[in-house]
């Protein structure tokens, strides 16, 4: 897979160097860290709001949306935005849509996303012979990300984080309790749309690194991870942009200096990430029942 | 195989001259059978999601029995049907916007990623097959069946679509009223797991028909139309089995008369094509304040 052979070394100084010889590696860590920043922020919000099968649903209608524009040659870029926006706006007109639901609203969802990934299959057989790229779509590829896809992924994440940032008071109050907000007048339903959007938006940038099937990785891993550790939202939602930067420059080191795809190594360490703050929390809670005030409470919503 | 379109009556009826269509004829039509049966079982118990995490657990214990050099199918069966166990020792603890749950399958995801990558690399130089591995697994390949593997597959199918029919009443009791078919002396616990193992071995043999990523819509898609059509449950049972069957018929076809068309998008794009219409058909009776609408059967999750 790749040209140059390169090895890990005990010599610090020359893996960084090894790390940053060339261009796409660069690249592929600004792409990276941006991603990371909005992940983690909107993936924080997201896992409040229990709002994670949505999530995976917009992720995967991202396949077809890349596949559909290498197929028509045009940006693979506007591809995954184009198709993660407009599944946002229709999973946000259909009432109820949200969760697993009733029986009928479940079987609705799946057929829906097996059909998003059929048809993601029909635009690469159209496309004809890109049988290593369809691995790629799916399971994330570091190669490849050109200084104009960087732009485009810094400028779109900005923008993201503006919106985030103008609303994310109100939002805040909608997700916790919706119905208090809603007698004190917060649009709960607008805003809803609007962060559907926002997610939309999100799993685009976060599918162009971890492949649309494994965004899980940064958009819930390491929020879910912040929520265990701490109670309070203002550090937690720190703590899930960090933990997310460290998984994803950890995965790309690691894909680096070995031959396995860049979306195994991340699953793994945002994984891991998780596990290890879900046991700490056990175990913090375990000693704290033993006499000595715990930490505080787990930032419990109800929906 | 032009011609074909300028006279489909002989294209249809050359169509199976060809053993790799036959072939695919023969396992479709019982993998469809056994899927429309079953699936309708996975959608009345809100157990769609289950079917999604199969989706995953087959992908990655195809690969893992791939990478490690054993036969495919072992790593198919093997995961699907352990991992419906686990499910079912769950019970209904497991729920889709569940993140711990969400996380898992990301990671199982990833680990089938690895495998993939191992196998591809372990034999990059033995020619083109190996890179074609993991997209035969994730879209499936059912015009690539041999025919003993037709043949398995085929029997495979018939003792899941036959299990399904011989334990359809009481699952459906169970199903329903959990508590009242419990009083009334069904094996509920014993009928769950059944019905389980039942699904895990119908998404390995959907995962040859039409992929690890695609064998949700061939549970869902049927058997969530066929219960908007029929309110009877029997009725939908059948209707659902004939959907998925006809699908993967038309679904064939297609592919046969297109090439480019995958088959398996050309199964998926019927069976969505179904829900669609027996959603248009069944919209005006479901708006509410119409007298007369039947009721329809609705299970509390």
């Amino acid at each position: 897979m790749m040209e140059a052979v390169t090895e890990l070394t005990w010599n610090l100084s020359r893996d960084v160097q090894q790390l940053f010889a060339y261009h796409f590696m660069v690249n592929a860590f600004r792409a990276g860290t941006v991603v990371a920043v909005v992940a983690a922020a909107v993936g924080w919000l997201m896992v409040l709001r229990r709002a994670s099968f949505a999530g995976h649903t917009l992720a995967v209608v991202s396949f077809p949306g890349a596949a559909g524009a290498v197929w028509l040659g045009i940006s693979i870029t506007a591809g995954y935005f184009a198709a993660s926006i407009a599944a946002a706006l229709v999973i946000a007109m259909v009432p109820g849509s949200r969760g697993g639901g009733t029986s009928r609203e479940s079987a609705v969802i799946g057929t829906v996303q097996a059909f998003a990934l059929a048809c993601g299959v029909l635009f690469v057989s159209l496309y004809g012979g890109l049988l290593d790229s369809v691995t790629g779509l799916l399971f994330g590829s570091f190669l490849g990300v050109s200084d104009s896809q960087v732009v485009t992924l810094l400028v779109v994440g900005a923008g993201v984080l503006a919106v985030l940032a103008a609303i994310g008071r109100p939002l805040f109050f909608a997700s916790v309790d919706p119905d208090v907000a809603s007698a004190r007048g917060v649009p709960v339903r607008l805003l809803g749309v609007v962060f559907l959007v926002l997610l939309g938006t999100t799993a685009a940038e976060v599918s162009q690194i971890t492949g649309a099937l494994l965004v899980f990785a940064l958009l819930v891993m390491p929020a879910a991870a912040a929520q265990q550790l701490t109670a309070r939202p203002g550090w937690s939602l720190a703590l899930s942009v960090l933990l997310a930067l460290l998984v994803t420059w950890a995965g790309l080191v690691a894909a680096y200096f070995s031959t396995y795809p860049v979306g195994f190594y991340v699953t793994t360490f945002g994984f891991a990430a998780y596990g290890l703050s879900a046991a700490g929390r056990s175990l913090s809670e375990w000693i704290g029942t033993r006499g000595r005030p715990g930490l505080a409470p787990r930032l419990a919503v109800d929906r | 195989m032009t011609w074909l379109v300028a006279n489909p009556f002989v294209g249809a009826f050359h169509m199976l001259d060809h053993p790799f269509l036959r072939y695919a004829f023969i396992a479709g039509t019982c993998i469809g059978l056994a899927s429309g049966l079953i699936g309708y079982f996975v959608v009345l118990r809100s157990q769609v999601f289950t079917g999604d995490a199969l989706s995953h657990v087959a992908f990655t214990g195809s690969l893992a029995a791939l990478a490690f050099g054993i036969d495919l199918r072992v790593g198919l069966y093997g995961g699907c049907v352990a991992f419906a166990l686990l499910m079912a020792f769950l019970g209904r603890r497991a729920s889709a916007d569940d993140t711990v749950i969400g996380s898992v399958f990301a990671w199982v995801l990833g680990l089938g990623a690895l495998f993939l990558s191992i196998y591809t690399t372990g034999r990059s130089g033995s020619g083109g097959f190996s890179g074609n591995a993991g997209v035969s697994v994730l879209f499936g390949s059912i015009f690539g069946l041999s025919s003993g593997q037709a043949i398995t597959d085929a029997i495979l199918a018939l003792v899941v679509a036959a299990a399904v029919i011989v334990i359809a009443r009481p699952l459906l009791f169970a199903s329903l009223d959990e508590a009242v078919a419990s009083a009334r002396g069904v094996p509920v616990r014993a009928l769950a797991y059944a019905f389980f193992v039942l699904v895990g071995i119908t998404a390995g043999e959907a995962t040859q028909a039409v992929g690890a990523l695609l064998l949700l819509g061939l549970l869902a898609a049927p058997a969530g139309a066929a219960q908007r059509l029929s309110p009877r449950p029997f009725g939908a049972l059948w209707l659902s089995a004939g959907i998925a069957v006809v699908s993967v018929w038309v679904g064939l076809s297609l592919a046969y008369a297109f090439p480019r068309i995958p088959p398996s998008f050309g199964i998926l794009s019927v069976a969505t094509a179904g829900y669609l219409v027996a959603l248009l058909v069944t919209w005006r009776r479901d708006r509410p304040g119409r007298p007369g609408a039947p009721a329809h059967l609705e299970v509390l999750s």
